[in-house]
Formats: structure tokens, sequence, C-alpha cells
């Protein structure tokens, strides 16, 4: 039986984690190379980063962080962040990544998840989705971290990245995100009932009940969180031993 | 020793070389390439393949020689060689993704789509998934039933002759996760990807 993934994300800015794991004694606190090896040491099912660099001229400090991690993390590895064309997606995907996550340049330019589905395969596109409710069951799609709306619905455009070439998606419900109230959970269905590729749910993580509602009662294929897990509260293996007990199937 | 992993330039196999120069460090002797004399001299190949059925074959056939050079290495001089992912379905003799293509034929059999049943199962199967042992194979040795791989495909290898199965998942019906006939062998799974058991598997190859 297919297990449900649970993912950590790292939020990277110039090859430094600013938001991560303030737990353990780490060596290098702001190495991501350390931390992904933790989380991957620890049992995560996959491993996220999430690039924040603000400037173009950095992107080689992306791509060696994920040179280093990939010779030390055996699962899975997402990079996202500022990926724009497919100079973008051969250099992360040479470096090491294993897929790879377009958020605004896909809103932007929906064949771009075409192109780069047909030339990498849609095993390694992940489309990230930012959504805001604006009525009972509508969300609309926002990009650059939540302010700039599109006037484009979210459950439309799942169904289009679907149709062009998206392995999976990543939906992050924007009113949600940095709560700790839990995932938005009617989105999660709304776009998991109509689409038929794996939804990874995010934004909004703050129990480990959440992560249970993301996939029980959302349909989410894979949990991603963040605080829950960098700030000690919980262990990967905390998640997975709880999900357990609720008769969730998870990789122990 | 030397292995040869076969760089043909279809996807993504950065991952493979990081697992293999990880399990390889100081025993085997790795060369990522697609020279026909380099994969001549080695001692085992391995065959990774990332995207489309017919994207890997379209690759595979572009460079002169090579399928021949393969053919020869794995069917005639049963030297060891590993498929991984399209690199195992390429076996069949036929694939149905994108468009009916022409494969290996090594194996008598086809890679079709995996049945969805009406949506209910979410194409492409991924994630970790238990493998359900079937015979005894020598990249499994020391690895336990219902152990967890990792996935990522939405088409599966369905031989004729079954006896080659090794190990068998199951996502809406029972998929065909890795083969062994002879020194031929092939995992639909990524070990590459699949923590330290997967690196276990890799490291068995390495070993035969």
């Amino acid at each position: 039986m297919l297990k449900n993934r649970i993912i950590p994300c790292l939020d990277v800015k110039d090859g430094r984690v600013v938001k991560g794991i303030n737990f353990v004694e780490l060596k290098d606190a702001g190495d991501p190379v350390e931390q992904a090896k933790i989380y991957s040491d620890g049992g995560a099912d996959e491993i996220c980063f999430l690039d924040i660099t603000a400037s173009n001229e950095n992107r080689e400090t992306l791509i060696d962080t994920v040179r280093k991690t990939a010779k030390e993390c055996f699962v899975p590895l997402t990079v996202g962040g500022g990926v724009r064309n497919i100079q973008n997606i051969t250099d992360l995907l040479l470096a090491g990544a294993d897929k790879v996550s377009i958020n605004t340049a896909a809103v932007k330019n929906v064949d771009f998840v075409k192109e780069a589905s047909k030339k990498f395969g849609s095993q390694c596109i992940v489309v990230a989705i930012d959504a805001k409710k604006v009525s009972d069951n509508k969300w609309e799609v926002f990009t650059h971290g939540g302010r700039n709306k599109t006037g484009i619905d979210a459950e439309e455009f799942a169904k289009k990245v679907e149709e062009n070439g998206a392995g999976e998606i990543l939906l992050t419900s924007m009113d949600k995100d940095g709560t700790k109230s839990g995932y938005d959970v009617n989105l999660l269905k709304t776009i998991t009932n109509n689409t038929n590729i794996p939804v990874i749910a995010s934004g909004g993580v703050g129990t480990l009940d959440h992560l249970y509602d993301g996939i029980v009662k959302g349909g989410a294929s894979a949990v991603l969180a963040a605080s829950i897990f960098h700030y000690g509260e919980y262990k990967i293996k905390d998640a997975k031993e709880y999900l357990n007990s609720k008769n969730v199937s998870v990789r122990l | 020793m030397n292995v040869t992993i076969v760089d043909y330039q279809s996807g993504n196999i950065s991952s493979v070389i990081n697992s293999f120069t990880e399990v390889a460090k100081g025993k085997v002797n790795l060369e990522v390439t697609s020279d026909i004399k380099k994969i001549k001299s080695s001692d085992k190949i391995v065959l990774p393949g990332q995207g489309s059925f017919k994207s890997c074959v379209d690759s595979l056939n572009s460079i002169n020689g090579l399928v021949d050079t393969l053919k020869e290495f794995a069917m005639t001089n049963n030297k060891p060689l590993l498929g991984i992912c399209v690199g195992l379905q390429m076996f069949a003799d036929v694939g149905y993704e994108e468009a009916e293509t022409k494969g290996l034929g090594w194996i008598t059999g086809k890679v079709a789509r995996i049945d969805n049943k009406n949506g209910k199962f979410k194409l492409p199967h991924i994630g970790w998934n238990e493998i359900e042992i079937q015979k005894e194979s020598k990249i499994f040795k020391d690895i336990k039933n219902k152990s967890h791989m990792y996935f990522v495909h939405s088409y599966e290898f369905i031989p004729e002759d079954k006896s080659v199965i090794s190990a068998i998942t199951n996502y809406s019906s029972k998929i065909v996760c890795s083969i062994e006939r002879d020194n031929l062998f092939g995992t639909q799974f990524h070990p590459e990807k699949s923590d330290k058991i997967g690196l276990k598997v890799i490291d068995n190859f390495l070993k035969l």
C-alpha cells in the first residue's frame, strides 16, 4: 500500500537556512545540508527546499547547496523558488534535485509547465499553487508569496496544470499559512476531488492532528510542514507514530 | 571492478550517480559514460531511465552502436546489468507511453499505463510503497520482505513469463517492481532515492 508522505520544508536564503531546526545542537545552525540530513536520518519521506533569495545573482549559491545536500541525502529532494525557465530546471536537476517546484512562472504561462514536463518528465515537475479564499468554496491563485492577485480560480488552474503535465500539486493556503490553525481542508478537498494527480498539503500546520486532517479529511497524498518540525515541538518520528496510531499508513 | 552508469542523455541521473558513488566509495571504479569501448570493458552496467519510454528508447537509439553493445553485454555475454525505472521498462518488446514504441525486446512483455480504476488511484504512483518479494533475488540479499521503496511512475512493465518477477507492489493492482533473470536485473522503484534500504540494493548489485 502506498504510504502517505511527510515532507519537512526548509526556507533557504543565500545558501543559509532562515527558518529551520532550532532544537538540536547543530554545528552550524544555518547549514541547509546538515539540517536536511537530520530530517532524512529522522525518517522524512522527502525534503523540500524553498529558496527565498530575492536576487538572481545568488542562484549559484542555491545550486551549490543542492549539490552538497544531494550527496548526503538519499531521499527525494524538491527545490522551489525562482524557477523561471528551462535553464533553471536543468541547473537544479544536474545539481541533484529530484523535482522542482514552479510557482509564478506556471501562472504567467502554463505552457512552461507543458514544456518542462515534456523535456524532463512529469515525475519531476511540481506546480506550487498559493490560494486564497474569495468566497464560499472559491479560491483564487496568488503569486509572489501571496501579494499579487491573479483573478485565476484555483480549482480551474489545478486542472489546467494537470492537463499540461504537472506530476504533483503543492497546494498552500495563504489564509492559513503561518497561523498554526490547520490546513484549509475545504480547499484541499476541492482540489483533490477534482484532479487525478497527487496533492501535497501545505500551510497552517500547528499540531499533529492537522497532518491527520490534511490526509484523511483533505485527501492529500503528502503533508508538508515547516515550523512544527523546526522548533522541535515534534520530530518526524512523532508525526509518523501519531498518524500510524490513527490508522493512517506511513513509512515507519 | 569497473561499473558503468550509462549516460545516454535521458533525464536526470544525478541521484543515480550520487548514490552509486556513495556505495562504491573506495571499492568500485565507477564511470558515467556512453562511450562504447568503456561500456564493453565494464564488469557491470547500470541503465537508468527517466522521462517517457519513447524518449528513453529514442535517446538510446541515437547513440551509434549503444543498443547492440548493451545487448551483447547483457544477453550474449550474460554480464550483470541493472535497469532502473524506465531502464527496466525498456527490457520489454513494446511500450505505449506517448506512442507505441519498440523496446529492447530482452524480456517478452509490454509496458502499459497503470489502470487508475477511473481516477480512484492517483497517477503518477509517487511515494513509498512496500515491496512483496516473490522469489529469492541476489539484489535483495538481507532486505526484508515489505521493505519500503520510493516509486515515481505511471506505467508498468507486464512480462509474459511471470517467473522473472522478483517483487511486486500493490497500487490499484499488483505491479511488477523488480525482475531478475540470470544476470539481468531491474527495479521499477528508485533504489537511489530509497534511503538506506535502497543503498543496500545498490550495494548488493555492486557485490555480485
